[in-house]
């Protein structure tokens, strides 16, 4: 099987889930005893296709092209088209980020193929690979076959391989160049600044624990509760995504994809069902402790310690016996 | 502006799911609503056409029971509705759902087409992109806000880790929204009323002359096996709260 990876990168700079898609590719790659190569697709990027090629793999492929040097899904993919169509893949992998979700479903769809997105890992059953995928929130996984021929195309989740797992290659692979046709028309849309809104205020990487708080938190009335029990724990307050939308607490508390990411000693989840989203930002923290209503929350899987009720029972009782505590 | 807005059927949050033939969940006795990422998208709709004029259309593909988000959509808004009556949308593949979508969108020649960034069921995520793809529109993905002049739009596109991009967009269009970018309106009672007069189209894929050809497909779904062992706390609150402190201190020595 001949593998094809695209890696991602802005401005110069990878997206490091890139190499964890990359650790995965070669998992496939050495299970099926296919070619691996990998692409770098921008303006100006030849030296991370030189960084890429110290990587075991047999090919690099650098895509490059002056209409690259901002992303467009119009422009990713009429340029990737062209490359797979000179690279001839059985299998494209790409990382499941922002941009891919943009332009990767596009990209399979104007070669006629389907995209298995956002998979959890794969297996390799006599000789067919099978995808996991979550759905239903996390509350359900789905294995996923492709039908019809090559290529087809999937996306890993960050997390679903360790980026530190990327095997050097006893030699520097080859760099090809790949020369693509490209005109301005083709590209229908005018990408613009890139900008960051409202500094962050609080930087929750750096706090030692964190009290989230999602959904069963139920009302902003009830927001100073979960304050009050994270200054007691010495830590911040933080929330998974709805909460921010609702602007309960500002968008800088947020934990997850769209959020930040963290790995405090102590993540305490309150009404936190666990959907990916946010379960990508606080999976590395070293104990995750979580109080929800529903015993088949997704976030006990990720849980070292769980209790199944009413938070608007056990909060308050965690307040108290931190206050007993301190007092005494 | 004519805006045609996709909304999905979702089973309701808290519904208990169970499996049924191995690749789907049991669907009788448990409620279904409108799937909330498209919530937003349809939110936009209709602030939209406060704003520039015009009309919202809502488009829901599934089983009869689908027309019940059709009429929520109506209720809080939207002029009328297209349902795209298929009892087996849920075995569709990302790419032949985006066909059949695609062919009922056509026909209304929409100058913009929004949907959410992805379902609560199956969360392919894959819909807007296909369907502009389909439809041979320009996209964008994950809209946070969208300032729309009458041959243009400007709209905010959300990155990775708190960034973003202004990107600009000819229209028509199709964008997908991603949820927050609006605060969601209720029905009114008298919204509810209106939606009773206004018209709800069925069509089929068979009408639509729409093969599928399925790209791929899903073998089976099973609740996930835990990676981790979760220790689960028992009692009372007042107990189970001062077990998890005292484990939390002297067993994982976090605090």
């Amino acid at each position: 099987m001949k593998i094809l990876v695209i890696t991602e990168q802005r401005e110069g700079q990878w997206n490091k889930v890139s190499f964890e898609t990359l650790a995965g590719a070669q998992q496939i790659a050495a299970e099926t005893g296919g070619a691996l190569s990998a692409i770098v697709i921008g303006k100006g990027v030849s030296a991370l296709a030189d960084e890429l090629a110290a990587r075991k793999l047999d090919e690099v492929l650098l895509v490059e092209h002056d209409l690259l040097s901002a992303y467009t899904p119009d422009g990713y993919t009429v340029a990737l088209q062209q490359a797979i169509a000179q690279a001839k893949p059985d299998l494209v992998l790409l990382p499941h980020t922002y941009q891919v979700r943009d332009f990767a479903p596009k990209l399979a769809a104007t070669l006629g193929k389907g995209m298995i997105g956002d998979c959890i890992g794969y297996r390799l059953e006599t000789g067919k690979l099978i995808f996991q995928r979550q759905m239903f929130q996390g509350k359900m996984v789905a294995d996923v076959v492709f039908e019809g021929a090559a290529p087809w195309f999937a996306t890993f989740q960050a997390g679903a391989f360790r980026s530190d797992l990327v095997a050097a290659g006893s030699s520097k692979a080859a760099i090809a160049m790949v020369a693509v046709d490209l005109n301005p028309q083709q590209i229908r849309t005018r990408p613009l600044e890139i900008f960051r809104e409202a500094k962050q205020a609080v930087d929750l990487t750096q706090a030692p624990i964190l009290v989230s708080v999602g959904r069963g938190i139920k009302a902003p009335e009830n927001i100073p509760m979960a304050e009050k029990l994270a200054k007691l724990l010495g830590g911040e307050i933080s929330a998974s995504r709805p909460i921010c939308d609702e602007g309960w607490l500002p968008m800088d508390r947020q934990i997850g994809s769209s959020g930040q990411t963290v790995a405090p000693k102590l993540y305490l989840a309150l009404g936190i069902s666990g959907a990916i989203q946010h379960v990508v930002g606080m999976k590395g923290s070293r104990t995750i402790a979580a109080i929800n209503k529903d015993q088949n929350a997704p976030i006990f899987e990720v849980a070292d310690y769980g209790i199944v009720g009413d938070l608007f029972e056990i909060v308050p009782a965690l307040i108290e016996e931190l206050e007993k505590n301190k007092t005494t | 502006m004519k805006i045609v807005v996709c909304i999905k059927q979702v089973p309701a949050k808290d519904a208990p799911l169970t499996i049924a033939d191995g690749n789907w969940i049991r669907e009788t006795d448990i409620g279904f609503e409108m799937n909330e990422p498209d919530s937003y998208a349809l939110e936009e709709a209709l602030r939209l056409k406060e704003k520039h004029t015009g009309e919202v259309i809502a488009v829901s593909m599934g089983p009869e029971r689908v027309k019940q988000t059709i009429k929520e959509a109506l209720a809080k808004g939207a002029d009328r509705g297209i349902h795209i009556a298929d009892d087996k949308a849920h075995t569709l593949d990302p790419l032949s759902s985006a066909k059949s979508l695609a062919s009922a969108i056509e026909r209304e020649k929409p100058d913009l087409v929004l949907t959410g960034l992805q379902s609560d069921d199956q969360g392919f995520g894959q819909t807007g992109v296909l369907l502009a793809e389909r439809l041979k529109l320009p996209h964008a993905t994950l809209i946070m806000q969208i300032d729309a002049q009458a041959n243009t739009m400007r709209v905010k596109r959300e990155l990775e880790a708190g960034w973003f991009q202004w990107v600009e967009v000819p229209i028509p269009a199709l964008l997908t929204i991603q949820s927050g970018i609006n605060k969601v309106r209720y029905a009114t009672l008298k919204g509810i009323m209106a939606a009773k007069k206004k018209e709800i189209a069925t069509i089929t894929r068979e009408s639509l002359g729409v093969t599928v050809e399925p790209t791929e497909h899903i073998e089976r779904i099973y609740v996930p096996v835990k990676t981790k062992k979760t220790e689960f706390i028992a009692g009372t609150p007042k107990e189970a709260a001062s077990k998890l402190l005292e484990k939390l201190k002297h067993e994982a020595r976090v605090l």
